[in-house]
C-alpha cells in the first residue's frame, strides 16, 4: 500500500531562554496515526504542539502539511486543524450553545447538530447555561466538543484529559479512535496512560 | 455543513463581542463614567466662568475622550488572551485582519459611540457656542474610531506582557496626538466662526488610513504576541 505522509516534521528545533527544548526533530504521520508526545514538565511538549498549530515559530526546521510548508498555507491549513490547548478557549459569559456556535462560525463546521454534540459530551441539559456556572471538568468537555462540531483532519490536543472523570475519558478515547479510523491524525500530550490497542500510536519522548 | 462566509463570520464575531460587553456592562460603563466625571469636575475646579469655560471646552472634551479611549483599550483583547479564545481566533479558517476589524468595531460601538451620545450635553454644560457643537460631534464621530483602531495595534503588541499597561500608554499616546490636535483645532476654529473643512478632511484621511492599515498591523502584532 502506498502511504503518503500527511504531516511531516522536518529537522525541528525549539530554544527557549537559551535552553534547547528539542533539536533536529524529524518524523512523519500518515492517515490514522496518532502521535503521543511525552516528557517531564517543561520539556517542551506544549511548545511542540503550538509550533504544529502554527501559533509559535520554530527556531529551526519546517512543518509540512500534504507537502506544503504550513506557514505558506495559512488559513488553508487552519481549517484542517482543530486545537484544544491548555486554556479551554470558551467564554465564561456565554452559554454552551453560544460558545459552540461561535466555534462553528470561526472554523469549518461539521454537519453535527449542536444539541446532538452537547448530548454526546453529556452536557445536553446545559445548553443555555453560562459557562461560568460549569465545573472545570464540564468546561473541559465543552472545550473538547470543539472536535465534534468542526471538521478537521488533524487534532492537536494539549493534555485533553485534564480534570475529566473516568467516564468522560472513555468517551473521548472512543471519539479519538473513531477519528483515527476515519483517517484523521491526532497529536496529543498526556500524563494519563493511553490504552488504545486498536490504534497505531507513535510515541515521542522529549525528556531524553 | 457549509462554511460561514466572511461577512457572516464578521457579523457573528461582532455580535458575540457586543453580547459579551452587554453581560459585562459595569466594566464597559467605566470609560464613559470617567469621561463624564472628568468634564464635570473642570467647572468645579477652575470656577464657573462662562467665557473661560467655553474657550477651553474643546480641549477639555477631547483630552477626556482620548484618556477615556485609552482606559478602555486593554479590554479589546485582554479577556480573549487570558481564556485562550484569542488562540482559537488566530487558528480560525477566516483571515485574521477581518476578525480584528470586527472586534475593533464592537469595541468602538461600546466605548466610542456612548461618548458621541453624551458629548452634546457636556458641550452645553461647558457653554460651548452652538455653531461649534455640530463640529464637535463630527470630530468625535470621526476621531474615536481612529483611537480604537490605532489603540488595537498597541494592545495587540502588549497583550502578552505581564505589565503591559505603561508601555501601552507610551506606545499609543504619540500616535493619538495628531488626532487630538486636529480635532481640538477644528472645534476651536468653528467656535471662532472659521472654516474648518481642512481639519475635518485631515481627520477623515487619518480614519481611512487607520481603517485600511491597522487591522493588518494588529493581526501581525497578535501573531507576535502569541509566539
Amino acid at each position: 500500500m502506498f502511504e503518503t505522509a500527511l504531516l511531516k516534521i522536518d529537522n525541528l528545533s525549539c530554544i527557549r531562554d537559551d535552553r534547547v527544548l528539542f533539536e533536529h526533530l524529524s518524523l512523519s504521520l500518515c492517515c490514522g496515526q496518532m502521535l503521543l508526545v511525552e516528557g517531564r514538565n517543561g520539556s517542551g511538549k506544549t511548545s511542540l504542539l503550538r509550533i504544529l498549530t502554527g501559533l509559535k515559530m520554530a527556531d529551526e526546521g519546517d512543518i509540512y502539511w500534504r507537502g506544503t510548508v504550513i506557514s505558506r498555507e495559512g488559513s488553508g491549513y487552519h481549517e484542517r486543524v482543530t486545537y484544544v490547548g491548555h486554556h479551554d478557549g470558551v467564554k465564561r459569559e456565554l452559554t454552551c450553545l453560544e460558545n459552540l456556535r461561535l466555534v462553528q462560525a470561526m472554523g469549518n463546521p461539521s454537519a453535527v447538530d449542536l444539541d446532538d454534540a452537547l448530548e454526546q459530551v453529556n452536557l445536553y441539559r446545559y445548553g443555555d447555561t453560562a459557562v461560568a456556572n460549569l465545573s472545570a471538568g464540564q468546561r473541559r468537555r465543552l472545550a473538547l466538543a470543539r472536535l465534534i462540531v468542526t471538521e478537521a483532519d488533524l487534532w492537536i490536543l494539549d493534555e485533553p484529559y485534564t480534570s475529566l472523570d473516568k467516564a468522560s475519558m472513555a468517551l473521548y478515547q472512543s471519539l479519538f479512535e473513531t477519528h483515527l479510523k476515519q483517517g484523521g491524525i491526532i497529536v496529543m500530550t498526556s500524563h494519563h496512560d493511553i490504552d488504545m490497542p486498536s490504534v497505531d500510536v507513535q510515541r515521542l519522548d522529549l525528556s531524553s | 455543513m457549509k462554511r460561514y462566509s466572511l461577512t457572516q463570520a464578521f457579523f457573528y464575531l461582532l455580535k458575540r463581542d457586543l453580547t459579551l460587553s452587554f453581560r459585562n456592562r459595569a466594566e464597559f460603563a467605566n470609560p464613559l463614567l470617567f469621561f463624564i466625571l472628568v468634564i464635570t469636575l473642570f467647572p468645579l475646579a477652575i470656577g464657573a466662568e462662562p467665557v473661560l469655560l467655553s474657550r477651553i471646552a474643546p480641549g477639555i472634551i477631547w483630552v477626556a475622550a482620548l484618556l477615556a479611549a485609552m482606559l478602555s483599550l486593554d479590554s479589546i483583547f485582554r479577556s480573549d488572551f487570558d481564556d485562550g479564545s484569542l488562540e482559537q481566533l488566530l487558528l480560525s479558517a477566516h483571515p485574521m485582519p477581518i476578525l480584528v476589524l470586527a472586534k475593533v468595531t464592537a469595541h468602538w460601538l461600546v466605548t466610542g459611540l456612548p461618548l458621541l451620545l453624551v458629548s452634546p450635553v457636556l458641550a452645553i454644560m461647558l457653554g460651548m457656542p452652538s455653531e461649534a457643537q455640530g463640529i464637535l460631534l463630527l470630530t468625535i464621530l470621526i476621531g474615536t474610531p481612529i483611537l480604537s483602531l490605532i489603540g488595537s495595534i498597541g494592545v495587540a503588541l502588549t497583550v502578552g506582557l505581564p505589565k503591559g499597561g505603561i508601555i501601552l500608554s507610551l506606545l499609543i499616546l504619540p500616535l493619538y496626538v495628531p488626532v487630538l490636535i486636529f480635532a481640538a483645532s477644528a472645534v476651536e476654529g468653528a467656535a471662532g466662526g472659521l472654516d474648518v473643512s481642512a481639519q475635518l478632511y485631515m481627520l477623515l484621511s487619518f480614519l481611512f488610513l487607520a481603517l485600511s492599515l491597522s487591522p493588518l498591523a494588529t493581526a501581525a502584532a497578535l501573531k507576535i504576541s502569541m509566539n
